[in-house]
């Protein structure tokens, strides 16, 4: 789940390239089908017609249907807004903490960072999928679970980065020239501080959402995430796997949107340099 | 040195302590009456359960504060003794041995063949940055980087087993069987290591001791090889580092796929069965292979770059 990705981490750099633009585009895209198409089809995802039972596209079903006859776009456009919707409020459930205590370490020092530090070593000793697994085990197949574990796991990078971050700035002159002249904690933190971490923190969220996509498809794909008959990208795959032989199609277009979505985000963190 | 070693045995207990905790409290967390549930695997559910019920209690001592059995529960974990399964019975380490077997080669294949991939992708990018080949070469780590492991799999297994039928899909026993899902990880790891290799090889041969190696007349191969690759090596090596986070996470996920009874395959069984000494087991003995790959690295650090073993 990890965090491989951003080990040569540098600031981005400012200005949209060519790469980035893409990324943008391709999940404006995506996040329109995902928030604008469960609203606008009316067919229920769950809606099964056994008479039209792996119907081709473009037939009466315009991405035609599953093996129950269930409408492939309505299940397409809910997965995506599942998959959109689980990232989203996982990424911001770890990169309020995060930021927040890596402010907090960054600024106080002493026992408040190196219990934060204990935290965050005791989190990165096992691989973050192991941890969520593991919280799983208590109830497979519900939210609650596997919203803590992602959460948990991904919290460490934001706090690593923010304190790390924090740190180099406020230990510079300017910063001490600031605080001589009399400019209070807040003036600091939201002018000299939050400019600098700010676009790194969206990088990193960009990264983690990305990561909690493959998670959240991934643990589905293997049984013990979510599971059917949620319209959720990873199941499917797996529930239409058998019917490859008659409708490749079908399977092909799941992967592809966990695809585009894993790479509207990685485009868009890393431009230039992915 | 030592502190390599120290950090890493400071790492394993943590690995120990927090998977011990989590399923202690799974335990706890199941339904019903732990007792019960173990006299009647005991001596079979009978009239006089309850009876035997409380000379398990008595016996096991699970009428005492929670604080005293999770100390045992912990003591017994750090002796190594994992108990039994609860859905075959037999000792967890017995289980685990067969197992880990399988997983090692598994990871150690598809690191060898990342490594065959990656580096040399990352090498031929590397010498020339922004030729075809580094331009391709970082398509491809793009690509594969955003396919999820188990969607790779998938593919791997439909061209090779489907349309190919040169390998089997799934199983376990010959090497062929090992071969499509190695590869899945292989690709995976290899797509971010051929960018950190392109990296590294860029800024060595940016480096004024490669630019001197090539003035004083040496033959390019020479000067690639002994200026070059000891010196890239260092940043490729210390990212396998986080590339063990990939490695074992994707050995749950792939063994899962193609049915390859490996640990993390038995993991992801145990979850599902509830089978808290298993989970407790795999999860160890997993914890404990991402630490030993951890300290392997650090090795290796130590041995490629001179420079570490002055400060440590």
């Amino acid at each position: 789940m990890s965090t491989i990705d951003h080990i040569s981490y540098v600031q981005p750099k400012s200005g949209i390239g060519a790469a980035r633009l893409t990324g943008a585009g391709l999940l404006v895209l995506l996040g329109g089908f995902a928030t604008i198409g469960p609203v606008v089809i009316p067919v229920d995802p769950s809606a099964q017609d056994f008479g039209a039972s792996l119907a081709p596209v473009g037939s009466d079903y315009l991405l035609g249907t599953d093996h129950y006859g269930r409408s492939l776009l309505a299940r397409l456009a809910h997965g995506a807004r599942l998959s959109f919707g689980m990232a989203f409020l996982t990424t911001l459930a770890a990169a309020m903490p995060g930021v927040l205590l890596g402010l907090l370490a960054a600024w106080r020092g002493g026992w408040a960072e190196k219990g934060l530090e204990l935290m965050a070593t005791v989190v990165l000793a096992l691989p973050g999928l192991m941890l969520v697994l593991l919280l799983l085990a208590f109830s497979p197949g519900d939210y609650g679970p596997l919203f803590l574990g992602l959460a948990l796991t991904l919290w460490v990078e934001f706090y690593r980065v923010t304190k790390a971050t924090t740190k180099t700035v406020l230990s510079q002159p300017h910063i001490e020239a600031a605080r001589m002249l009399g400019f209070g904690s807040r003036y600091i933190l939201t002018r000299y501080v939050l400019p600098v971490i700010g676009p790194m923190i969206a990088t990193l969220a960009a990264f983690a959402m990305a990561t909690a996509i493959i998670a959240v498809s991934t643990l589905s794909a293997i049984s013990v995430g979510l599971q059917p008959p949620t319209p959720e990208l990873g199941s499917m795959i797996v529930e239409l796997l058998p019917y490859f032989a008659e409708a490749p199609v079908q399977v092909l277009l799941p992967a592809g949107l966990i695809f585009l979505l894993v790479l509207g985000l990685q485009l868009l963190a890393q431009g230039e340099r992915a | 040195m030592k502190n390599f070693f120290l950090s890493r045995l400071l790492q394993a207990s943590i690995v120990a302590v927090v998977v011990g905790a989590v399923c202690f409290a799974l335990m706890r967390a199941l339904p019903g009456d732990a007792a019960m549930r173990i006299a009647a695997g005991r001596y079979g559910p009978d009239a006089r359960i309850a009876d035997a019920a409380e000379k398990v209690r008595l016996e096991l001592g699970l009428d005492r504060p929670i604080a005293a059995q999770f100390l045992e529960w912990i003591g017994s974990l750090l002796r190594l003794d994992l108990g039994h399964s609860l859905v075959t019975g037999r000792a967890v380490a017995h289980e685990l041995q067969v197992q880990l077997g399988a997983s090692v080669w598994l990871a150690a294949t598809a690191l060898l063949i990342s490594l065959l991939i990656g580096p040399l992708v990352g090498l031929i990018s590397g010498l020339k940055p922004g030729g075809a080949a580094d331009r391709s070469g970082l398509a491809g780590a793009v690509v594969f980087r955003a396919i999820p492991p188990f969607v790779l799999g998938l593919i791997l297994m439909l061209i090779f087993s489907r349309q190919l039928g040169w390998l089997p899909p799934a199983g376990f026993g010959s090497p062929r069987e090992i071969l499509l899902p190695a590869l899945t990880l292989a690709l995976g790891l290899a797509a971010m290591s051929s960018r950190v290799t392109r990296n590294a090889v860029a800024a060595v041969a940016r480096a004024p001791y490669f630019a001197f190696a090539r003035y004083k007349g040496l033959p390019e191969a020479v000067v690639v090889r002994r200026h070059g690759l000891r010196n890239a090596a260092i940043p490729v090596v210390s990212y396998l580092g986080l590339q063990a986070i990939y490695l074992v996470e994707g050995v749950v996920v792939v063994e899962s796929l193609f049915a390859y009874p490996g640990i993390g395959h038995a993991l992801v069984h145990a979850i599902v069965e509830r089978d808290v000494p298993m989970v407790q087991g795999t999860a160890l003995v997993m914890g404990l292979m991402f630490v030993a790959i951890n300290a392997t690295i650090d090795l290796l650090t130590f041995w490629l770059d001179p420079r570490t073993r002055r400060t440590a």
